[in-house]
């Protein structure tokens, strides 16, 4: 199949933000995560967990809540004081509108989906009604004491309980009066802490308002009386979070120390009516902090200060045990964060608010045998001496906007490539098309949106002569334009699953679309049509476990010189399809990490089928090919993540 | 299990109870709000979780009234009626029962029935019943008679039937009792005769009713001091035969409270009765729960102020005098399931036995249990069923009746015949009935043991205690170790009373004896591993160099009693309900038992696994358990014994060492986390490399 001198790259040092809040919306089966650096991230749970949206985050954004309304409308609110409502078809911030109470750090969109509720540091409890095109400020419910740090709606809509310091408060929604206010015990374990913070309520339909405190203790309350009815003591630090099923028959919680409880109403005994609340299940999945969980229907889904999205299915809830029941811990974007300059050999790595650029090293190969025409400098898995270490060139923070006005953001940019032109994706769903000149461009030409959609294109692929332009969004199928012409040449049939992937093949100018299901689609471009490969591969079906895979394909490119290759990669493997060779079944063994030993060419050739993969590398975030022979990986080991974090808190691991 | 909590009082208004207490305990449409009427002018409504009264109405001077008060549920008001015919009706605004809507009858009113749901009845002494409203519209109307002459309604109860309304009236006539049924959707009413049986002289004290399927169920207490129960029909077969039907009386539990005493009777749940009486002729009033399914007393409270025999029972609140004061006795019966009683399942399992069933099927059982485990009152009646019917007789019926008489060697072989057949899914509970059945004659025959059938059935693997309880309390007091040790080892639902009685009597002398004379009994009845486990322990000792501390040289106890100690630590426990039982145990035997474990807590730290040889052992944290529920029991005894001072101390020393431990390797945890750190930096390599890769 080839060797390959591999530039193995770990100074990417990129470090994902802690999660600070997840909303889960049942109506889309979608999944909003928000990140420390505001940062908020769409996840499609129907669609293989696959990360489809993304607004990034700023500084001066902190978010401390977010919540689903009105069915797909998508708020946060942070400690800027403003409310952000997020438009999930431009991909932008529709409006932001400052709620007038200090830092906001809590957020509840009421049960019909009409108003929304915040919680400020002036201890007020704003409400606000949801009208289609913006918010619009209703009343302020009594102001309490202190911050309001955690919000929850009775599911009538008719009261809510709020968490304060040291007390929770039950509203009467109607007349904005607090009806009851419960004092939480400060003492932890016989030791009288300073204040108690009440990190989140939950309001059932009964009547019970289920609290989780900075003490370690999940508490039960009676709303009517305001009277305590169970306390359960689950940690030793905070408990951080908390969400019920929408059956209100579990909750889950998530402490300071990593560890999720599972809560479930059970009964006192067999065909007992009478039921109760009952710890029944800690998932420690965590090292840091849960600083939020959410319940699904079928599963719990936490994230916290180490940065990965965990969602735990309930196994209770699953009907069938395949892999959609396994567990998914989610820690890389789903999208390239790396591009390359491939005659330069220079790398570009995006940060959340900078770039760096690095220039890649070099080897003088040294003897070794001769294999073919090539000169190899070694055998599988050696090193080779380094003659030039890679240089970190350039570190850019500050943008300067020379680009005009209906261009000042984009979701996407891509250049041809021969450089000559700049094609770019704005957030109103229309395509630009620059020449690029020497200091200064020009604008060429824009391909407006297909009337009535406004959604905007996150993928673009061109092919390598220039001429066609392919893009997609994240559920109308693939545009694909001649750039020549300046027309849109044809649309791939929308598939259900969104892309993940995208590249033009050269020479032929066959499309290869990667999905997020794992399935991959050859469309030829002056055909109009999708390739025999393609067909056949369909027809056969992809081989099992090249299906159960859990992370995205997110780069896909071509051979210079080998037409009938495709190299693709997810975060786990790297994968050469060889559409010459005979497509694996599911009997055939799909990954084999060992050199073949000293078979004969006839087994070689009768086991040997379509797809290469290497496992070498991971987590592997980017792969490219830079020449015939050469490629770069760029890995980042998840133990240098860790070592970024803050310590996680401190436990006794001898005695108790 | 059904409880009777704290009880406490209703006061604040004094009572005006008569020589025949008060007239009636009603409930209200609020929750926990009732109307109590006393036998003079006075209405009181109470507020039971409050202990308070809410409101107070008296009628005026020279009235009175005449039946308790009740609440219309559609309305909200309050309904009393006084001098017999005057109906008067009012709200929680009135204040005055003068001043409120009144109403006067033609006939005399024995009671105003009215429960959640439907409208009121008013039921006339002359046995007529009308709704409230049709009797409002018309107070004068006439009220025919359906009773005859002479006879008196004695009790009444309402019903809703399927959503329709249904009154039950008792009648008595010479000491004959009638039982009326009128249903108001057909408006039909049947009259039935209440047969007595035998007992002619008694007289019914108190009657009681609940509903059951297609039958009333109506319970009375007799003056014989037991409970009977008729099942009435709510539907009767043919309703155009208006002929008199008789229902018979069936004995429902013998002889709960002694007669001739002002007794009561109220049903509580499907299963429980409430009862009120004195138990012996001379005692004290008690009120009791008795559970009619097992007929088992399940709580009694005794009332040493005397009752006036009346009982009232709403929701879960017994209402009644206790001297003259109003009492309300809060009753909860929780359903007790199997896997609470459970408590801590038995460690591990050997791979060799057949696994044993832990959880019973239930199913399975209640078909058989009407063949012959239920309660003895229905088995006597199908009996004679059967023995009209008879079919043909199963295996285990003509095995119970040869265990009835036949000398034990031929129970045994009838015993080996029967096991041979194919097992049938009930086959557990047969089981269980033939050791019931096996019990049952050493009960009454002192000198029947037939300890070999016994063993065989325990080994089946199939028994649990519940299935056969007695079975260790008989090899208790016969001292058969064996057999304790078996079923200590076989049965997974052990209560921790039992368990301790095993083990003070394997920590006993009788042990130490009985070891000379049975050695080779031993050997044949399961006890080879446990033995073979110390004999490996001893032998591992002897081996052992001499410089070891002398504690560990020698076991504590002999082979034998540490087989059987070892049965008890592997059997099931609950902590709580153990402890009490563990202080009963004298100081000796916990000092050997403690010196026992901790021998074996030497013999586990020796090897690297931490575990003991041999095919069963204890486990090292049931070793550490027992320890700690030990010393929880027992310490202040112990630390008086001189002899089990080197213990303590040895305990003690190793308590602190453990903590030493600890405390050390917290302190070198950080160093531990530098090495490992260390460690991962030399398996990463450094950021940059450049690698030959060949694809396969």
């Amino acid at each position: 199949m080839g060797e390959f001198k591999v530039h193995r790259v770990r100074f990417f040092n990129y470090v994902p933000s802690g999660i600070r809040c997840v909303a889960y919306n049942n109506q889309s089966n979608r999944l909003a995560v928000s990140r420390t650096d505001g940062t908020v991230e769409i996840y499609n749970l129907s669609a293989n967990y696959f990360q489809e949206k993304f607004f990034p985050g700023h500084e001066s954004r902190a978010t401390e809540a977010l919540c689903w309304a009105k069915g797909q409308r998508l708020f946060s609110a942070g400690l800027n004081g403003e409310i952000i409502e997020y438009d999930l078809q431009a991909l932008n911030i529709k409006y932001s509108m400052d709620a007038f109470g200090g830092p906001i750090w809590s957020m509840a969109a009421s049960p019909s989906g009409s108003q929304l509720l915040v919680g400020c540091e002036d201890g007020s409890v704003k409400l606000f009604q949801i009208n289609p095109d913006k918010i619009q400020f209703e009343r302020n419910f009594d102001r309490q004491k202190s911050r309001i740090l955690s919000l929850s709606w009775h599911p009538s809509g008719t009261h809510i309980a709020a968490g304060s310091i040291d007390c929770i408060s039950v509203f009467d929604v109607k007349s904005g009066s607090a009806i009851h206010k419960m004092h939480v015990d400060r003492q932890y374990m016989g030791v009288s802490k300073r204040k108690c913070i009440i990190w989140g309520v939950a309001f059932l339909s009964d009547g019970t308002v289920i609290s989780v405190d900075s003490a370690g203790k999940v508490q039960f309350w009676d709303s009517a009386t305001g009277t305590l009815v169970k306390t359960h003591l689950v940690a030793n630090a905070d408990v951080q979070s908390i969400a019920v099923s929408d059956q209100e028959d579990s909750f889950v919680v998530g402490t300071a120390e990593g560890t999720v409880f599972h809560f479930q109403l059970v009964s006192v005994t067999s065909n007992s009516s009478e039921k109760q609340w009952v710890r029944t299940k800690p998932f420690q999945h965590h090292t840091h902090d849960v600083r939020t969980v959410a319940h699904s229907p079928t599963a719990l889904i936490s994230g916290g200060t180490d940065t990965h999205l965990v969602i735990r299915p309930l196994m209770e809830k699953v009907e069938v045990k395949n892999y959609d029941a396994a567990l998914r811990k989610i820690t890389f974007p789903h999208r390239r964060l790396i591009s390359c300059s491939k005659k330069r050999q220079l790398l570009l790595f995006q940060f959340s608010h900078h770039l760096d650029l690095w220039r890649l090293g070099s080897t003088v190969a040294t003897g070794g045998k001769t294999s073919g025409k090539f000169l190899v400098p070694g055998k599988h898995g050696d090193t080779l001496p380094l003659s030039k270490d890679a240089d970190h060139l350039l570190h850019l923070k500050t943008k300067v906007s020379k680009m005009p006005a209906f261009l000042r953001s984009a979701v996407q940019i891509l250049f041809s490539e021969d450089s000559t032109k700049l094609f770019v994706a704005s957030n109103q769903g229309s395509l630009h098309i620059f020449r690029l000149l020497e200091g200064s461009f020009k604008h060429l030409h824009t391909f407006q949106a297909q009337s009535g959609t406004v959604e905007s294109m996150c993928l673009l692929a061109v092919s390598p002569d220039g001429n066609w332009l392919a893009a997609s969004g994240t559920s109308a199928g693939v545009h694909v334009y001649n750039v020549k012409r300046l027309k849109l040449h044809c649309t791939v049939p929308a598939y259900n699953f969104p892309v993940t992937a995208l590249a033009i093949a050269p020479k032929t100018n066959n499309l290869v679309i990667a999905h997020s299901d794992q399935q991959i689609f050859e469309y030829s471009i002056p055909d109009k049509q999708y390739t025999e490969w393609s067909r056949t591969i369909q027809k056969q079906g992809f081989h099992y476990l090249w299906l159960q895979r859990d992370t995205p394909i997110t780069h896909i490119s071509f051979h210079p010189k080998r037409p009938m290759h495709i190299l693709l990669h997810d975060a786990y493997m790297f994968c050469i399809i060889d559409k010459s060779l005979p497509l694996p079944n599911d009997k055939t063994l799909l990954y084999n990490p060992l050199p073949p030993t000293n078979e004969s060419d006839v087994i070689r050739r009768r086991t040997a089928h379509a797809f290469k993969i290497s496992k070498r590398y991971k987590p592997l975030l980017f792969m490219d090919l830079l020449d015939e022979r050469t490629l770069v990986a760029v890995e980042r080991p998840l133990d240098d993540i860790i070592a970024q974090l803050p310590p996680p808190i401190k436990k006794k691991k001898f005695g108790t | 299990m059904a409880a009777l909590e704290e009880e406490f009082t209703l006061s604040g208004v004094p009572l005006g109870t008569g020589p025949d207490g008060l007239l009636g305990v009603e409930q209200c449409d609020k929750t926990d709000q009732f109307l109590i009427t006393d036998s003079g002018r006075t209405v009181i409504l109470y507020k039971v979780s409050d202990q308070k009264p809410l409101g107070s109405w008296s009628v005026k001077q020279g009235q009175v009234i005449t039946c308790p008060a009740v609440c219309n549920f559609q309305t909200g008001e309050y309904i009393v009626v006084h001098d017999s015919k005057v109906l008067r009706l009012w709200t929680n605004e009135d204040v005055n029962l003068d001043k409120v809507f009144k109403a006067t009858l033609s006939a005399e009113v024995y009671r105003i029935l009215s429960i959640p749901g439907t409208e009121p009845l008013v039921l006339f002494k002359e046995g007529a019943v009308r709704g409230l409203e049709a009797l409002l519209a018309e107070p004068q109307q006439k009220i025919e008679t359906v009773i005859s002459d002479e006879e008196v309604i004695k009790w009444t109860k309402f019903f809703m039937v399927f959503r329709h309304p249904a009154l039950i009236f008792i009648t008595e006539k010479h000491g004959n009792y009638f039982a009326y049924v009128q249903k108001f959707n057909s408006s039909v009413v049947s009259k039935y005769t209440l047969l007595l049986g035998q007992e002619e002289k008694s007289v019914i004290q108190s009657f009681t009713a609940s509903l059951c399927r297609k039958f009333i169920s109506l319970m009375s207490l007799s003056s014989d001091g037991c409970i009977y129960e008729s099942l009435i029909p709510i539907h009767p077969s043919d309703p155009e035969n208006n002929q008199l039907q008789r229902v018979v009386r069936s004995l429902l539990l013998k002889t709960v409270v002694s007669g001739n005493a002002r007794n009561a009777l109220s049903v509580l749940d499907q299963d429980h009765v409430a009862v009120l009486g004195p138990p012996l002729p001379a005692s004290k009033e008690c009120l009791s729960i008795w559970n009619t399914k097992f007929q088992t007393l399940q709580i009694s409270k005794e009332l040493p102020q005397g009752t006036s025999g009346q009982l009232w029972y709403y929701g879960e609140h017994l209402f009644m005098l206790h001297g003259k004061i109003l009492t309300v006795i809060p009753y909860k019966c929780e359903m007790s399931s199997l896997a609470g009683a459970l408590g801590k399942l038995k460690h591990g399992q050997d791979p060799g036995t057949q696994t044993m069933p832990h959880f019973v099927n239930w199913e399975a059982s209640q078909g058989l249990g009407s063949q012959n485990s239920e309660p003895s009152k229905r088995i006597l009646r199908r009996r004679k069923i059967e023995a009209s019917v008879q079919p043909e007789v199963p295996a285990s019926q003509q095995l119970l009746s040869t265990i009835k008489k036949d000398s034990e060697k031929h129970i045994e072989i009838e015993l080996r015949k029967f096991l041979a057949i194919k097992r049938t899914p009930d086959f557990h509970t047969v089981i269980g009935d033939i050791v019931i059945g096996l019990l049952g004659r050493c009960k009454t025959e002192p000198s029947f043991y037939p300890r070999n059938s016994l063993m065989q059935l325990v080994q089946m693997h199939v028994l649990s205690y519940s299935l056969c309880p007695g079975l260790m309390e008989v090899a208790l007091e016969k001292t058969d170790v064996e057999m304790l040790q078996l079923c200590l080892q076989q049965f997974p639902d052990i209560p921790e009373a039992v368990t301790c009685a095993c083990l003070k009597m394997f920590l006993s002398d009788a042990v130490q004896e009985e070891k000379m004379e049975e050695q080779t009994g031993i050997l044949q009845n399961g006890f080879n591993p446990e033995e073979d486990n110390c004999d490996n322990c001893d032998k591992e000792l002897s081996e052992k160099p001499q410089n070891t501390i002398e504690e560990t040289t020698s076991c504590p106890v002999i082979p034998k009693r540490a087989a059987l100690l070892n049965a008890v630590l592997h059997s099931a426990y609950s902590e709580t309900f153990l402890l009490p039982h563990l202080k009963d145990i004298p100081a000796q035997h916990i000092t050997l038992f403690l010196q026992y474990l901790y021998f074996l807590y030497l013999k586990c730290s020796e090897s690297a696994t931490m575990t003991l040889p041999g095919i069963h052992p204890p486990t090292l944290n049931q070793i550490m358990d027992w320890i700690c529920l030990l010393l929880d029991a027992n310490f202040t005894v112990v630390v008086m014994i001189p002899e089990a001072k080197s213990l303590l101390l040895s305990l003690y020393k190793f308590v602190k060492s453990q903590i030493c431990i600890c405390s050390e390797l917290n302190k070198i945890e950080v160093s531990f986390r530098e090495l490992q750190k260390l460690n991962q930096e030399k398996n990463n390599r450094e950021l940059y490399s450049i690698e030959v890769l060949e694809l396969f």
